[in-house]
């Protein structure tokens, strides 16, 4: 394998192309992606164990939501991200690493950022409608992962992405 | 393995280069995709036409390449293509296992058991089969969100149909990397050889069902050597290689038995295992370096399936020792023809009295003074080796592996003196749990993945 900067890759069958998860807790923030064009991801209520909230920030116009699950608007947006929101920035960082968020997000991050929360901050965008219904039902298919049959079948493709140290 | 047996691995096998030319020439071409076609692309798959002549896949390629540069690709055009590039390659595993064995003095069975034809086709398999077709002619600079929302879909009607396993778990783990790397039309480089072997296999197992073949039964003494750990965000399997000393008293046979499961891209590292939780002998096996009794265990070519109930431990057995004494008489099994490629060439080896050396941060081990470079990136952080105790190595089981035109040495156990002590690690010691302190403390405070995630999946799924 190579680093993940591209150059030899033509002729590699085993390349890292995209650098996995780095591990983290996920007991607050039990999903994150950069999919659709966005942030996205759930967070665990603090306060309600059957709700969650589902939170997204927009690439390039940096808009952003938070409502639960349910559709209803979280109270703590008040013209600026909820703790929600904030916690979402956290743990994308964390598991992404900053430079990958904000490449996607379209940040200018100048001289680095030590957290989401100061990703968030260098943000301009306003909040703006989005599905949250969308997100949670990704939500729910990454979980159903966990719930598939078990199969026995050899999978000699898997020889293409072998387990590597990253995240150690 | 000796210096001498490396020595041999040098030669660069008779025609691997111009196959390999003739693939670069056809992934090039699928990269730009076979909707437009230049001419470039047209001599390319003209020369995957030649390479194939006088083959019984040369009427089928040349029809299908006439198409493609006419601008009409009909689903059993592209079938004829990926099996010829996959047969160029399949020749260029043959020819480096070939060069291996030789090397080693490796016996290897030739393939018999028959392959039967493709049962009746799931209907999933038609929308996974259009997804290939529409990649191709729109080549991987054409990959947009709305290709990749289509392969979505075919993962999940895939996944649904225990048969087509195989074809979820290969496109689930290509889409999240055009996920990652759209719009591909910007990349610098694409990762052409890759992307195309993946599509090849895949148009491949889409035929038709995959064929199971008749698998004879095999009972003995299964003895582990090292356990190899592959993982993408949404699934991971270990691979046990063994040697299997038959009750009947027959000769040691090199074997390898697999156990997978799904899972998501936060589950890292250790927590694999627990994923792995219902193969408790397995892993009991793997993490107390430990023989197994097998009965009646179904045997298809090297590939040994594993069966929980028909496994029951056995006396500890030095993975080490194993190689040493049973590993160079074992006799190996030829792969199934439809899995030859080189990425698929995994041979176990033991390496002793080696140095191991640095070059410009490459490391390498050294055996009567010929080398080969060590396949570091591939020490998965489920288990405890890492470059670092690699690099303090005396003795080295891993396996062979060829990629980039080179063969390399994947590590998956040492022997290394770490403060005057000489220790032995090996990739399944955590298969019961972390047993390095630090390790397992840093484990605890990240806390259980896959728990977390059960306890949301059974409280918001099911609603």
């Amino acid at each position: 394998m190579t680093n993940a900067d591209g150059a030899g890759w033509r002729r590699r069958s085993v390349v890292a192309v995209v650098p996995p998860a780095r591990p983290r807790k996920l007991a607050k923030v039990p999903f994150v992606e950069l999919a659709d064009g966005r942030l996205q991801g759930v967070v665990s209520s603090g306060s309600d164990v059957e709700r969650v909230y589902v939170s997204s920030v927009t690439a390039g116009t940096h808009g952003y939501q938070c409502s639960t699950n349910n559709n209803r608007p979280c109270g703590g947006l008040r013209g600026m991200p909820c703790k929600h929101l904030h916690a979402l920035a956290d743990e994308a960082v964390l598991q992404y690493g900053v430079d990958r968020v904000a490449r996607y997000l379209r940040v200018d991050i100048g001289d680095g950022l030590a957290d989401g929360s100061e990703l968030l901050a260098r943000l301009d965008g306003q909040p703006e409608p989005a599905s949250a219904a969308v997100v949670f039902s990704r939500f729910l298919r990454h979980l159903s992962y966990l719930e598939l049959p078990v199969s026995t079948v050899v999978l000699p493709e898997l020889h293409w992405f072998p387990a590597t140290g990253a995240g150690r | 393995m000796r210096g001498a047996q490396v020595a041999r691995l040098r030669a660069v096998p008779a025609g691997l280069s111009d196959a390999l030319d003739v693939v670069a020439g056809f992934d090039d071409a699928l990269t730009d995709g076979f909707g437009r076609i230049g001419d470039r692309g047209a001599a390319a798959l003209a020369g995957l036409a030649d390479a194939l002549a006088g083959t019984p896949l040369a009427g089928p390629v040349t029809a299908a390449v006439d198409a493609v540069t006419a601008g009409s690709i009909a689903p059993e055009h592209l079938a004829a293509l990926a099996g010829a590039r996959s047969a160029l390659l399949g020749a260029a595993h043959d020819a480096l296992l070939g060069q291996l064995d030789e090397a080693l003095g490796r016996t290897r069975s030739p393939w018999t058991t028959p392959t039967t034809g493709s049962g009746e086709a799931p209907l999933a398999l038609a929308g996974a089969r259009a997804w290939w077709h529409e990649v191709a002619v729109t080549g991987w600079r054409g990959v947009d969100h709305e290709v990749l929302s289509a392969a979505a879909g075919v993962v999940e009607a895939s996944l649904a149909v225990p048969e087509l396993r195989r074809i979820a778990v290969l496109l689930d783990g290509l889409a999240a990397e055009l996920r990652a790397c759209v719009p591909v039309a910007t990349m610098a480089e694409v990762p052409a050889r890759r992307w195309a072997d993946l599509w090849a296999r895949g148009v491949l197992l889409t035929q038709g069902a995959p064929s199971t073949g008749e698998a004879s039964t095999v009972s003995g003494r299964l003895l582990p050597l090292g356990v190899d750990v592959h993982s993408h965000d949404t699934a991971v399997q270990v691979q046990v290689h063994a040697v299997l000393e038959p009750a009947d008293g027959g000769p040691a046979l090199l074997v390898r038995t697999a156990v997978a499961a799904a899972k998501v891209d936060t589950i890292v590292g250790p927590a694999i295992w627990r994923l792995l939780s219902g193969h408790p002998l397995l892993l009991t096996a793997l993490a107390e370096r430990r023989a197994l009794a097998v009965t009646d265990l179904p045997l298809r070519g090297g590939d040994l399936g594993w069966v929980d109930d028909r496994v029951q431990l056995d006396e500890p057995a030095d993975p080490f020792a194993t190689a040493r004494v049973l590993l160079p008489a074992a006799s190996a099994a030829a792969t199934d023809p439809l899995d030859r490629h080189p990425t698929g060439i995994a041979e176990p080896v033991l390496v002793e009295g080696a140095a191991i050396r640095d070059e410009d941060g490459t490391l390498a081990v050294e055996v009567d003074g010929e080398r080969v470079a060590l396949a570091v990136d591939r020490l998965p952080a489920a288990g405890p080796l890492t470059a670092d105790l690699v690099a303090a190595a005396s003795a080295c089981l891993g396996l062979m592996r060829w990629d980039d035109d080179r063969w390399l040495l994947q590590p998956l156990a040492v022997r290394a003196g770490v403060k005057r002590r000489t220790v032995q690690a090996h990739n399944g010691d955590w298969a019961c749990g972390v047993t390095d302190p630090k390790v397992a403390k840093e484990e605890a405070r990240a806390g259980d993945a896959v728990a977390v995630l059960r306890e949301r999946a059974g409280r918001l799924l099911r609603r």
